[in-house]
This record gives structure tokens, C-alpha cells and sequence, in this order.
């Protein structure tokens, strides 16, 4: 690769594109992020995360970083990081949903009486297709309240704290009044799968294999954009920064599917599924990996497929370009008001897949599931660096708030702090991570 | 871009006849009648409120006119909202430059028009390639294309807006005060730009408070005051001093005084 940093300057017959040359060379730690293009803030949560977790696992005697736990933590990040990614763009569109808690619950007593009472009725219990009616059914529903709340704000004009507060109540209510209250259990055997789970996981061959692809994924993402960066003549990272994105990154994704499958599953199940398989039971018992869990599966595709809408679709750019300057985005011609519509029922969509997690996962439907639900995905979403000021924020950024939330409830339960404290501390940690944030902005500019 | 400016009497690119718009009570535009040739400057001037970026808004869709008619190349036409101009040919470039401040250059320039691939995701590599070119060709300092454009200098940010609208081949061109915020260099800069795109036959509307732009630029000069329009004058066939006694006390080049002139110099 002899392209290293000396772009070759194409002549061109049209008004040759301006040359940028050398770009500057700056020493340290700033100049190595900004060679490989990569967000110092995303970079500086990293961190964040990474002191989280050795503080952690020092106090609580190496528990934390065990893969147990943190195959767990993973599992416990999935409802709040699926409903945190579709936030990030409420959010950025400076609007905000307050109801997403009681929505979730709405939603997850829904799924449960189809599958639990109502479906039964006509096609019998734990059939084939009742997951996929339910969770079909659920996520319909949450776009029809996502579009219904979606359009008070953007048509009738209702501020979107006043509308999702007034979800809020009303959604918690309907939860509540569909079945009197009443606590809908079992779920169907297939939808149970969803929620993780010591049966709902995709084993360990499986992480391997998606691991490798993901690995596959990224070099070829990075190769591909650098030939058409290439093609047009702009000018490129330094091989070096492509390499060790490369190289880090795949080590992440490696040394995580690793850590998850050195999470056994329990004796009992692991002489099941070795009967089952035919496989001999030894002595001392076998070391069957459990895998990477659907929740966190979920998630990961949530996570994905929402960056590629945030990033790679018009709407993306339309909601990002409407959060920073909603007259400038009407008068090019956006259709402004069906765009928020949009974002409400994406909202509304996710949730109904955190909620169908949730319930499975509970192995039951009640009316005060997801209760401050929405305090912790706005919370996770804050914490990930979106501006409730609208206009910026990052799907990623996000989903690492999540995790890095989840990471410090955990971490004190672990090692036994009191409830009133861990909310003390989160609460804290909220407003640290903006006034941090703020700060960092406003040296910027 | 290829229009050519012929001698002889053409077709205008833009009548608008007796255009009203009132605001509760107030009557911003009063039956304004403008019209705009291909290759000219039409300046639309006047004090503040008198209601010309009114007129301009139902032009460029930001606005609805409640009565009046818009002709576009001899067709009658309904302007409903931005795009329905944009689809005419019409591209405005407005005071507030009007960019989403949080992202890029080059998506600025395509908000609302974006490059897709087959797969209908955005051509981000199109665009800027498309942007670089773009602004070779109208500020050959400007370099950043991945930045977001809030921290662009004033004069780069006039140019994403200038670039925005030239780009989809325009070609009637609203410009509201499109050098209020440049320095010397800058204002130097839009004006050669303005030349430009009048030689590829391009209309503009130019509204403007400076009356040296005005004069140096435009063919024909529009005045409004308080919603009406006094007149519609020929650059050549008017001084500065006769112009100011439109803006300010709407007499017609013909009955301005050397009084009347004594008194604007006050």
C-alpha cells in the first residue's frame, strides 16, 4: 500500500477538487484519535467504562470481571439499551418520550394475553406460530401508539413532554385495567426463548461463528470505504489507524465472544443437552458453553440496524438535520411534521421488542412492568452523549450509556450497596457525565 | 447552465401578479406585481417591513399567498411549500442561510435532495465528491467538508447555502441579503458569483439593504413600501438619490425635487 498519506492528486478537466495535502501532523494522544477519525467523547466513555469495570472487580474481589456476571451484565443491558438506541432520535429531534415505561408495559400484557389466553383459544396452546403472532401483534401495536403520540406532537402541536407524560398515566392505566391486574403467566414455550434464559441462548458454536463473521464484517467495511475514498481521490486515514481499527476491533469482538462462552451452563442442563446429543458424561462434568443470549443477539441487531437507519437512510439525516435546525430542514423541502411521526413510531417499535424481552425473560405479563423505564433509557441516552438540546447524539455513544449504567447498578449490587445509595450514585453519575460533557462542548467552540 | 441570453425579447422566467398576503390584519405584500427575464437581476428593495421578503416567501413556498398569480415560464403555477419551488427551478438563499448546523457541507448542500445508491442508502462519497467540485468552482479556499458546518466561519457558511441552491441547476435564484454578514473579500467574492450566474442565464431576485450592491449589480430595481410596490425602474435610468426617495418616501423618479433630495441627505 503505497497510498500511505500522499494522495496522488487525479487532474481533472472540471474545476480539479481542491487538494488538501499533508494533513497537519499533530503529536500525542489527540493527534493518534483524530488520525483514525474515531470520536474522542465515544473514545473517553470507553474509558470511563473500563475504570468502571477494574474499580469493580478490585472491590468485589475479581467477581465483576468473572464471565458469569458479566454474561449477565450483558443480558441486563438488552431492554434498556434496545429502548435507549430509538431515544437518541426522539431526542435528537429535541423532542422527548416520557411514556415508554408504561407503553412497555401496555404492550407486554398485550403479547401476554394473546399468547396466554386469547391465541389459545383458536390455534391451542404452545403453538409454533404464537411467538411470532405475539411478538408481531406487540410490535404493531407499538408503532400504532408511537404514531398516535407521534402525531399530537408533530400535527396538533402538543409539546412531546406534555403528550408522553399524559402517556405516561394513560398507558399505565390500560395495562393495568386489561386484566384487572391480574399477573399473565406462563408465557407460550417458544416466546420464553426470547428473553434469554439458561434455554434462550445461541450456544457456544454459534457466538464463535458470529464472532468470525463479525470480524469478517469489519475488515471488509473498512476496506471497502477506503476504495471509494480511494476512487474519488480523497484523501485517506494512514494505513497504520485503518489496521489498528481493525485489529482492536476484531481483538474486542473476539475476546468478548471468548469471555461469554467461558460461561458454563449449569451441571443439570449440561448433562441434558449432552444426553440429548449423545454425547458421553464424564467424571467431572462438562464445560458446555451457554453462548451469547437472544436478549443481547437482540440487541446487538437493534443496534445495528438502527445506526444503519441513523447513518446510512434519508430519514437518518432528516432527524438529525430537523434537531439542528428544524426551519432550515422545512424550508429544504423535508417533510418535517412525517418525519417526527417516524421517530415516534420507530420509538414505539422498540420498545414493543424490550418489552417482548421483558416479559419473556419474567416469564410473565404484569401491569407494573418497565415502572422508570423511561428515566433510565433517557438516562443511558444522556449518559451516551446525546444533547437533550437536539441535534447530536450517536446510536453507539448510546448503547455504551446503557452499558455503562447497567455496569454501575450492577457493580453495587455486587458488591452490596444499599438500594438508596446505587440511586444516589446513578443519579450523580447523570449529571457528572453532562456537566462533563457541557464542558468538553463548550471548549470546543 | 447552458441557457443562452439572447437579444431579443424573451419570455420572463417569473411573473407574479398582484400578490396579497396579510398577517391578521396587516397587509404585508398589497398587489405586488414583480416580474424577472433570464440572465437578469431583479433588486427588491425597501425599508424594513415593507414587505419584500414576504413577496420572496411565495416564491421560494415558505409561504402562501392568499391571492394573486404566479406565472413560471409562461405557466401558471401553485407554490405550496419549498419543494414544489425547488421542483420550478426556484432556489433561495435566505438571510438565516438556513443550514442544519450540526452536520456536513456536503449534507447541507443535498438536505432534501440527497444522493442515493442503488440500494436507496446515501451516497456519501457522491456527495462530497459532488461538494468538492462544487466549491472549486465557487470558493476554492473552503476544505472543509466533514466538519460540522457550525464551525465554519460566516463566509463558508454563505457559501454551503450559495453552493445549496447553484447546484440543481436554478434557474431563478432568490438571494435575501446575501452579503449582510461578509466581510470585504467575502462580499467580493458573492458579487463575482452573482456576474457568474447571470452570464448562464440564470434570473435573480436580489433583496438588499445596500444600495452600492444594489447599483452595482442589478439591472431593474423594485421598490416596495409598506406592502405596496411604488415602482419598478430601470438601473440605468435612475440615480442613487432618486431610488432613496422611492425607498423612503415613495415618490416616482419623476417627481423627486431637489428638495425632496436635499432632504434624504439630512
Amino acid at each position: 500500500m503505497s497510498d500511505a498519506s500522499s494522495v496522488a492528486a487525479p487532474v481533472e478537466e472540471v474545476a480539479a477538487p481542491v487538494e488538501e495535502g499533508e494533513p497537519p501532523k499533530r503529536r500525542g494522544a489527540s493527534g493518534v484519535l483524530r488520525s483514525m477519525e474515531l470520536d474522542p467523547r465515544l473514545f473517553g466513555m470507553l474509558i470511563a467504562l473500563a475504570v468502571i469495570w477494574i474499580v469493580f472487580d478490585i472491590w468485589s474481589g475479581g467477581t465483576f470481571l468473572s464471565p458469569r456476571n458479566l454474561w449477565n451484565l450483558s443480558v441486563q443491558t438488552a431492554v434498556v439499551g434496545i429502548m435507549t438506541t430509538g431515544m437518541v432520535l426522539v431526542i435528537v429531534t429535541r423532542n422527548i418520550d416520557l411514556s415508554i415505561g408504561s407503553m412497555l408495559a401496555v404492550i407486554g400484557m398485550f403479547m401476554g394475553l394473546l399468547q396466554a389466553e386469547w391465541l389459545p383459544k383458536w390455534i391451542g396452546f404452545d403453538h409454533p406460530l404464537t411467538w411470532l403472532i405475539s411478538l408481531a401483534a406487540g410490535i404493531a401495536l407499538g408503532a400504532a401508539i408511537g404514531a398516535f403520540q407521534g402525531s399530537l406532537v408533530a400535527y396538533a402541536g402538543v409539546p412531546a413532554f406534555i403528550v408522553t407524560l399524559g402517556g405516561l398515566l394513560v398507558w399505565r392505566g390500560v395495562a393495568w385495567w386489561m386484566a384487572s391486574g391480574r399477573t399473565i403467566a406462563p408465557m407460550d414455550t417458544n416466546f420464553q426463548l426470547l428473553g434469554g434464559g439458561s434455554k434462550g441462548t445461541i450456544g457456544g458454536t454459534w457466538t464463535w461463528i458470529l464472532a468470525v463473521v463479525a470480524c469478517v464484517g469489519i475488515v471488509l467495511f473498512l476496506v471497502t470505504s477506503r476504495r471509494r475514498r480511494k476512487k474519488f481521490g480523497f484523501n485517506l486515514r494512514p494505513v497504520w489507524a485503518d489496521v489498528t481499527i481493525a485489529v482492536v476491533g476484531c481483538a474486542a469482538v473476539l475476546i468478548s465472544a471468548w469471555v461469554i462462552n467461558s460461561y458454563p451452563m449449569p451441571p443439570a442442563l449440561a448433562r441434558k443437552y449432552a444426553e440429548d446429543n449423545g454425547i458421553a458424561w464424564p467424571e467431572g462434568g462438562l464445560e458446555i458453553p451457554l453462548g451469547l443470549a437472544n436478549p443481547v443477539l437482540i440487541l446487538i441487531v437493534v443496534g445495528l440496524v438502527m445506526t444503519f437507519v441513523a447513518t446510512r437512510l434519508s430519514f437518518g439525516r432528516y432527524v438529525f438535520a430537523i434537531g439542528g435546525n428544524p426551519e432550515a430542514a422545512e424550508l429544504s423541502g423535508i417533510k418535517t411534521r412525517w418525519t417526527i411521526v417516524r421517530v415516534f413510531m420507530v420509538m414505539g417499535i422498540l420498545v414493543a421488542i424490550a418489552a417482548a424481552v421483558s416479559t419473556a425473560r419474567l416469564n410473565a405479563a404484569t401491569s407494573g412492568l418497565g415502572q422508570l423505564a423511561e428515566l433510565y433509557v433517557i438516562a443511558a441516552a444522556v449518559i451516551g452523549g446525546t444533547s437533550l438540546a437536539g441535534g447530536i447524539g450517536t446510536i453507539p455513544g448510546a448503547m455504551l450509556g446503557a452499558l455503562v449504567a447497567q455496569s454501575l447498578q450492577s457493580g453495587m449490587v455486587l458488591i452490596g450497596v444499599d438500594a438508596p445509595v446505587q440511586d444516589i450514585v446513578v443519579g450523580v453519575v447523570l449529571v457528572f457525565a453532562v456537566a462533563l460533557d457541557s464542558l468538553y462542548r463548550r471548549r470546543l467552540t | 447552465m447552458t441557457a443562452e441570453v439572447s437579444a431579443e425579447p424573451v419570455q420572463p422566467l417569473v411573473e407574479m401578479r398582484d400578490i396579497r398576503v396579510a398577517f391578521g390584519g396587516v397587509h404585508a405584500v398589497d398587489g405586488v406585481s414583480v416580474d424577472l427575464f433570464p440572465g437578469e437581476v431583479v433588486a427588491l428593495v425597501g425599508g424594513n417591513g415593507a414587505g419584500k421578503t414576504t413577496l420572496i416567501k411565495t416564491l421560494s413556498g415558505a409561504h402562501k399567498a392568499d391571492s394573486g398569480e404566479i406565472v413560471v415560464n409562461g405557466e401558471p403555477v401553485t407554490i405550496s411549500n419549498p419543494r414544489d419551488a425547488q421542483l420550478l427551478g426556484v432556489e433561495t438563499i435566505y438571510q438565516t442561510l438556513a443550514l442544519a448546523d450540526n452536520i456536513d457541507a456536503p449534507s447541507n448542500i443535498f438536505l432534501g435532495r440527497e444522493v442515493r445508491t442503488r440500494w436507496r442508502t446515501l451516497d456519501d462519497t457522491a456527495m462530497e465528491d459532488a461538494s468538492r467540485k462544487l466549491m472549486g468552482r465557487l470558493n476554492p479556499r473552503f476544505r472543509n467538508f466533514t466538519a460540522p458546518v457550525s464551525s465554519l466561519s460566516g463566509g463558508q457558511r454563505q457559501s454551503v447555502a450559495i453552493a445549496r441552491a447553484v447546484h440543481f441547476n436554478a434557474r431563478i435564484l432568490i438571494m435575501d441579503e446575501p452579503t449582510a454578514a461578509l466581510g470585504p473579500a467575502e462580499t467580493e467574492q458573492v458579487r463575482d458569483l452573482i456576474r457568474q450566474l447571470k452570464k448562464e442565464g440564470i434570473g435573480i431576485f436580489l433583496i438588499s439593504h445596500d444600495i452600492h450592491d444594489v447599483f452595482d449589480l442589478s439591472d431593474r430595481i423594485s421598490v416596495m413600501l409598506q406592502g405596496k410596490l411604488v415602482g419598478t425602474v430601470k438601473k440605468s435610468d435612475v440615480t442613487q438619490d432618486e431610488v432613496l426617495a422611492m425607498i423612503i418616501a415613495g415618490k416616482q423618479p419623476g417627481e423627486v425635487t431637489a428638495k425632496d433630495i436635499e432632504q434624504l441627505h439630512l
